[in-house]
Formats: C-alpha cells, structure tokens, sequence
C-alpha cells in the first residue's frame, strides 16, 4: 500500500471522530424525562403501568367514540366526573404542556400534532413567549 | 450435487402443483365447510370484535332510520324585526367555536353567515319580490341534509352523518382534499388556507373559548349544529344567542312530540334548494 503510514492513522484518527459520541458517553446513562405530576391528585384515569406506554390509544379511543359514536358520557376518578377529552379532562390536572408532555416527547423524539389545534392550558411562560 | 435443468424444471413443476393443490385438499378435509364459510365462521365468534355491529339486515332489507334527525328553523319575520339579532347569532357561533377572523374573504371561515334573499332561495321565484324580502339578509348555515351529498363525497369518512343526524367532522381525518365543498351546494364549508393561529388577522389566542379546539391548517370546516353543546345538555349557541325570542327554533325532526315539529305544523316554511334532493333539515319561515 502506498503511503499506508498516513492512510492508516488517519484511519484511526477517522475511526475515532465518528465513534466519538459513543465512546465519550460510554456508561454515561442519560437521564431519563422526568413528567412532572400534579401534586393533589394520585390516580389517573388508567393505573401508570397502562396510560404511560398506552395514553395515545386511550386519545385515539376517546376521540373516536365522542365523535364517530357520540358517546360523550362522562367517567369518574376518585369522585371527580371528566369528560373524555384531552383538552378538557387531561390538562385540567396536568395543567403543563411544557412540563408535562413535552418532556417525554422530546426525549422521544416524537412530535404529535395534537397541539395544531387542541389547545394548551395558559402557562405563565407561554404568555411570555406570545408577547 | 450438480443439477440438470430438466430435473430442475421436473421438481419446480411438481412443487407448483403441490402449492396450488394443497389448499382444495385441506378445503375438503374440513368436512364439507367451504372455505368462505369456514373463515366467516371464525369471525363471528362470541365476543368477535364488531361482530354484532356489523351484522347485516335480514333479507337484505334496508336499516329503518330509527335514530334522530336534528334540524333547525329559522324565523326570519323574527330576524327582520330585530335587527343586530343575526349578528349576535354570527358572534356567539364564532367566539364559541374558535373561527378565524381574516380580512381577505378568500381566507373567509364561515359556519354561520349572512347572504342576500335570492342567494338563500335562488330556486324560489325572485320576480316581483317584495321590497323588504328583497334587500333581506338572510342567515345562513350548514343545512345538515338528510341526504348530505358532502359525506359521499369525502374519501376519507372524515365528514359523516352521525347518529343525531348532524353532519359532523372529524378534522383528525381530513386530508383537505375540498371534494366535501364541491359537493355541497350550500357553501357551508370552509378551507383554512391559512393557520387559523396566524398571528396576522387570525384569532386571538389570549380570547378563546378554551373548552374548544382550534383548526390547522388544510382542513375543511363547517357548522357542526354545536354537538360539543348539545353534549352538556346545551343548545347551539346561536340558537342561545337569540334569547327566548324563537327566532331560531332547534331539535329532532324525527320526533312528532318535539318543538321544531309544532312550529313546522303551524307554519310554512322553505328549504334551501329542495330540487337537489339533499333534504336539508334547516327550514326557513319567510
């Protein structure tokens, strides 16, 4: 090989800058997201180990039987009557959007359209990013 | 292991005649079910997802119509003698329902509007009209056809008829195609060419009705007689911004007991475009 003694270190030197995210974060676990919960209620509409991996079926769900069958009827937790409804039973106690969903979904790396139209609840810092 | 084409061609022919046979065998094999029947039996089992739903008429008779078929009539004597009262109507439709305000009328979003007498009723004779009639605006909406030729033709079943009988949207499906508004022969739909959250003249984020979403981008809108509404137990809001006055009068066309069947038995009244076989359920007292 022709001038094997640049092409070779080179190489490596190559070899080195691609890998150099894997190597440097070796054994470095980033953290995973955090949601943060509200604080005065316990129990969500689904026990945790269902609503967190599956809480986009229950939306496609109740979406598809308040609009296509009409059944709008409402359901209980702990005493409290809501409506199946994101923007309105959701965010009613997970009043932030920021804190809330965005934080798995941008660790995820997942962009849902809900919030095209679906409206956010008011945040403090959202009328600061309007303005 | 070296092989001949015509051993080659011996067994891939001997192997294509199995495949295409094996199935009539097994068929046969499943004591005289065909395999139609067989599979359709499999699918109706008890707890069958959908089984009940989709079952279909017996005898190939037609599903009576037994749910209800809301409708609306619109006094419009009421209208003329209360002026501003159509506009109040127009308002609270709109601050109810999020609908953009924008200034070019292309970008126009109408669920409820006001248009001239012969525009409403072109079907109607316009000859010698009385002066009153004449300069008349007449209001306007989504006329929720018994026979909605926009639910036919959408796609995607994004628009449909729901069991109340209003023609509802679901915007999670529209793909925004606008065959929905060719079909309709009322215009009572509405593109959002521009995001309805555009900061340049469309709504006021800080003054919505945060009980209602908003639209993107891309999808056709439309009048859904309030059905967010009538969920609560409201009536429309339009029909509420009329206050006691029954210049608007909302429920089941399909009920012989309900208000909107006694004012329709006392009074005359015209549809919009009857000759196109949409059976519109807004009636209109002239």
């Amino acid at each position: 090989m022709y001038d094997s003694g640049k092409i070779i270190p080179g190489l490596i030197i190559f070899v080195l800058i691609v890998t150099f995210p894997i190597w440097f974060n070796h054994g470095v676990a980033a953290d995973p997201p955090k949601a943060e919960l509200p604080k005065d209620k316990k129990q969500c509409v689904l026990p945790l180990s269902e609503i967190r991996p599956n809480h986009m079926k229950t939306l496609n769900q109740w979406r598809d039987e308040v609009l296509r069958t009409e059944d709008r009827s409402f359901f209980s937790v702990e005493g409290t009557m809501y409506q199946k409804s994101l923007q309105n039973a959701c965010m009613q106690c997970h009043v932030s959007k920021k804190k809330f969903c965005d934080v798995c979904h941008t660790y995820a790396a997942v962009t849902p359209y809900c919030w095209d139209c679906h409206l956010e609840p008011v945040e403090e810092a959202t009328k600061e990013d309007v303005n | 292991m070296d092989k001949k084409r015509r051993e080659f061609l011996k067994i891939a022919g001997i192997s294509t005649l199995a495949g295409l046979g094996a199935p009539a065998v097994v068929d046969r094999l499943v004591s005289g079910v065909s395999p139609l029947a067989a599979r359709a039996a499999v699918e109706v089992q008890p707890g069958g997802h959908g089984a009940e739903s989709q079952a279909p008429a017996e005898h190939g008779a037609e599903v009576v119509p037994t749910g209800k078929q809301y409708g609306m009539v619109i006094d419009v004597r009421k209208f003329i003698a209360q002026p501003g009262l159509a506009d109040e109507c127009i308002k609270a439709c709109n601050v109810s329902h999020n609908i953009p305000q924008f200034p070019d009328p292309k970008d126009e979003i109408k669920w409820i509007w006001l248009t001239g007498h012969e525009n409403a009723f072109p079907d109607n004779s316009q000859y010698h009209l009385s002066e009153t009639m004449e300069n008349n605006q007449v209001l306007v909406l989504c006329n929720h056809c018994a026979n909605p030729p926009c639910v036919r033709a959408c796609p995607t079943k994004a628009t449909f008829k729901d069991k109340n009988g209003i023609v509802a949207m679901d915007y999670h499906r529209c793909i925004g195609c606008r065959f929905c508004m060719a079909a309709c022969p009322y215009g009572s739909r509405s593109f959002n060419w521009r995001d309805p959250r555009d900061p340049q003249g469309g709504l006021d984020m800080n003054n919505l009705n945060r009980l209602f979403p908003t639209r993107m981008r891309g999808v056709v809108e439309k009048c859904n007689f309030c059905v967010e509404r009538l969920g609560r137990g409201e009536e429309p809001a339009c029909v509420a911004a009329t206050g006691g006055s029954k210049a608007m009068v909302f429920g089941d066309l399909n009920d012989p007991d309900s208000e909107i069947r006694q004012v329709l038995k006392q009074n005359y009244t015209v549809q919009r475009k009857p000759s196109l076989g949409t059976k519109p359920s807004v009636f209109y007292i002239i």
